[in-house]
């Protein structure tokens, strides 16, 4: 299987105060397209910053990311909105819903991107919200869901565009158990039967048990799973 | 428009705060429309007053009369067309509160002295027939429900009749309007009928009016006709309309001064007042934004949705503003004296540039705030 993701020697690091903080160290990873990747690790290890790179959130200061053949890491900070409008799916923590729009409107939020015509981008939400099974919550605002619903909204606006890649940061963190399982259930869906690759930053093992491959972060460098799952 | 949903929605994020933003560019606006609308509509009488026509009052003021004798001298003077005579009556009908603005005049020389007036010229016949006739303005005749062929009583603040009664008689034998827009709000009486009934005065008048061929040459002839009378009993004092309404209205002070100033400090108080309102509204919104941007709106179409806001609620209610001063300014122009007139679609138009530059400069810092926003920082709520 050919990489989708391909990272190589990435140093990132952030300014904080006076001081020069390095969070990835060289660091190098190749993500197979179709696959479902859990990245775990400690608070602070750097998985999040490593997921706003794959994800072009952010920019390495040294080493490649290539994502389907394309070196996002050389890509004007526009050309770059452009890339995650048409290759990226974002699911976060807290569903980053806007709470002025129903559901279907936050659904549709990607597509205002699109040439879609209005009525190809009803048909779009409407398909996506099915999906997810919140046809019928779809003229509802975001303060009208349960937590389980919300994230399912997101879902649903990360897939709308069908995008190649989805980056998950933590996407049942603030969910209960039971919720956190049909979240994951749905993304193992898309994964499976829609060949969605997903890259999945998560503190629970649990919900790294969907993935079909897990990694280990590090104070800034990646260790393999054996070692990952005795620590 | 395919964003026209999202702006229209983070208008309702706070509804309190929108409305009450909304409020205040509207009352704003129509106070912008309501005190450009008066100035307008002062130009505008400026400049539908003549500049070939002189105003003969006397030195004194305008309550002193002028001897009539003093028609045939200003008829001769090289460069007069033609002249005619007004007297104040001081009219009203049944109440003061009911008085309008009435004269005694020569209905024949009034249809030569202004042309802009259209006067039926069987209606100056009957006149000349009726010695007690009356011609009224149409927005007159409208207003107290008249219409020819009335008898109507009037009663004058000034006047009294030999005969002892109370109150004038007229039969209105025909309606006037004017060409340019001003209002028909005057009765007119005949001169002669006016003066044999009146105890004292007469063979005077309140003014004349002379008309002249070429408004370069006002000055001249104005000053020629006050020589003739200069040094007399009854001195003159000619102006062209144009100047003496200029010269009333400057009494008042700079009004286009005063209200420019009341414009500017409303507009500069709007300003901040909206300034304030969009940064807050951005600053509540950054994880919003950045989430817009993690989707991959670039920072041109963040900056559009910024402003479009600050536009949509700008034009809204200044449009509504606007509206609402169009429709309120009739009657205030009838107050100074410029009923029939509208509110002008420069000031409309003004008002509408003003909205987008007021949209536009109060969006400049959060619209930078937006565009500079680093969406990483903003997603860690950092």
């Amino acid at each position: 299987m050919a990489a989708l993701v391909s990272i190589r020697n990435v140093v990132k690091g952030y300014v904080r105060g006076k001081q020069r903080v390095e969070v990835l160290h060289g660091l190098n990873l190749d993500v197979e397209a179709g696959e479902f990747l859990a990245l775990m690790g400690p608070s602070g290890s750097g998985k999040t910053t490593l997921l706003n790179l794959i994800g072009g959130l952010d920019r390495p200061d040294k080493g490649e990311i290539a994502v389907a053949g394309q070196r996002i890491d050389q890509l004007s900070s526009g050309q770059l909105a452009k890339w995650r409008a048409r290759h990226v799916g974002f699911i976060f923590q807290f569903y980053n819903l806007l709470p002025v729009l129903t559901a279907e409107r936050n659904v549709e939020v990607p597509l205002l991107l699109t040439k879609l015509s209005s009525r190809e981008r009803k048909r779009n939400v409407h398909a996506a919200l099915e999906l997810v099974g919140l046809a019928d919550r779809a003229k509802h605002k975001p303060s009208e869901l349960s937590g389980g619903q919300q994230q399912r909204v997101a879902i649903a606006r990360a897939i709308i565009a069908d995008p190649t890649l989805l980056v998950c940061d933590e996407p049942t963190g603030d969910l209960d158990r039971d919720t956190s399982e049909s979240i994951l259930d749905l993304l193992q869906m898309l994964n499976r039967n829609h060949g969605k690759t997903i890259v999945m930053v998560t503190h629970d093992p649990r919900a790294a048990d969907h993935a079909s491959r897990r990694l280990y972060v590090d104070k800034g460098t990646l260790t393999d799973t054996t070692l990952g799952a005795a620590a | 428009m395919r964003y026209l949903p999202l702006i229209w929605a983070g208008l309702w994020r706070k509804p309190v705060r929108s409305v009450l933003t909304f409020l205040c560019v509207l009352v704003s606006f129509l106070l912008f429309g309501a005190l450009h609308g008066v100035s307008a509509a002062l130009g505008d009488i400026v400049s539908s007053m003549s500049d070939t026509r002189l105003r003969i009052q006397s030195r004194v003021n305008i309550s002193e009369p002028l001897p009539f004798a003093h028609l045939a001298r200003i008829e001769r003077v090289d460069g007069v067309q033609g002249a005619g005579y007004y007297n104040f009556f001081g009219g009203y009908y049944q109440e003061p509160s009911n008085s309008f603005s009435s004269g005694a005049v020569d209905i024949a020389r009034m249809g030569i002295m202004f042309p802009e007036i259209n006067l039926a010229p069987d209606v100056v016949e009957k006149m000349k027939r009726t010695r007690d006739g009356a011609v009224i303005g149409e927005d007159l005749a409208k207003e107290y429900g008249w219409k020819v062929g009335d008898r109507i009583p009037l009663r004058s603040n000034v006047w009294v009749r030999k005969d002892g009664a109370p109150e004038w008689s007229f039969e209105i034998v025909g309606t006037y309007t004017w060409t340019n827009n001003i209002p028909s709000n005057e009765l007119w009486m005949n001169y002669d009928y006016f003066d044999e009934a009146r105890t004292f005065g007469n063979g005077t008048v309140t003014l004349y009016f002379a008309r002249i061929a070429d408004a370069k040459r006002a000055a001249a002839i104005s000053d020629e006709i006050d020589r003739l009378f200069a040094n007399s009993a009854f001195e003159t004092q000619t102006q062209n309309e144009r100047d003496w309404i200029r010269g009333r209205m400057s009494q008042a002070g700079d009004i286009g001064f005063f209200i420019n100033a009341i414009i500017a400090a409303i507009m500069s108080a709007l300003l901040l007042v909206t300034a304030f309102t969009m940064m807050q509204s951005v600053r509540e919104r950054i994880p919003e934004l950045a989430v817009l941007k993690t989707y991959g709106f670039g920072n041109g179409t963040v900056v559009s949705l910024v402003f479009g806001e600050a536009l949509l609620i700008c034009a809204l209610a200044a449009g509504l503003g606007l509206t609402v001063a169009y429709f309120a300014e009739p009657p205030i122009y009838r107050m100074i004296g410029a009923g029939g007139l509208r509110l002008p679609w420069s000031v409309i138009g003004a008002g509408f540039a003003l909205a987008a530059a007021l949209a536009v400069v109060s969006s400049v810092l959060p619209a930078r705030r937006a565009q500079t926003l680093n969406i990483v920082d903003a997603l860690a709520a950092r």
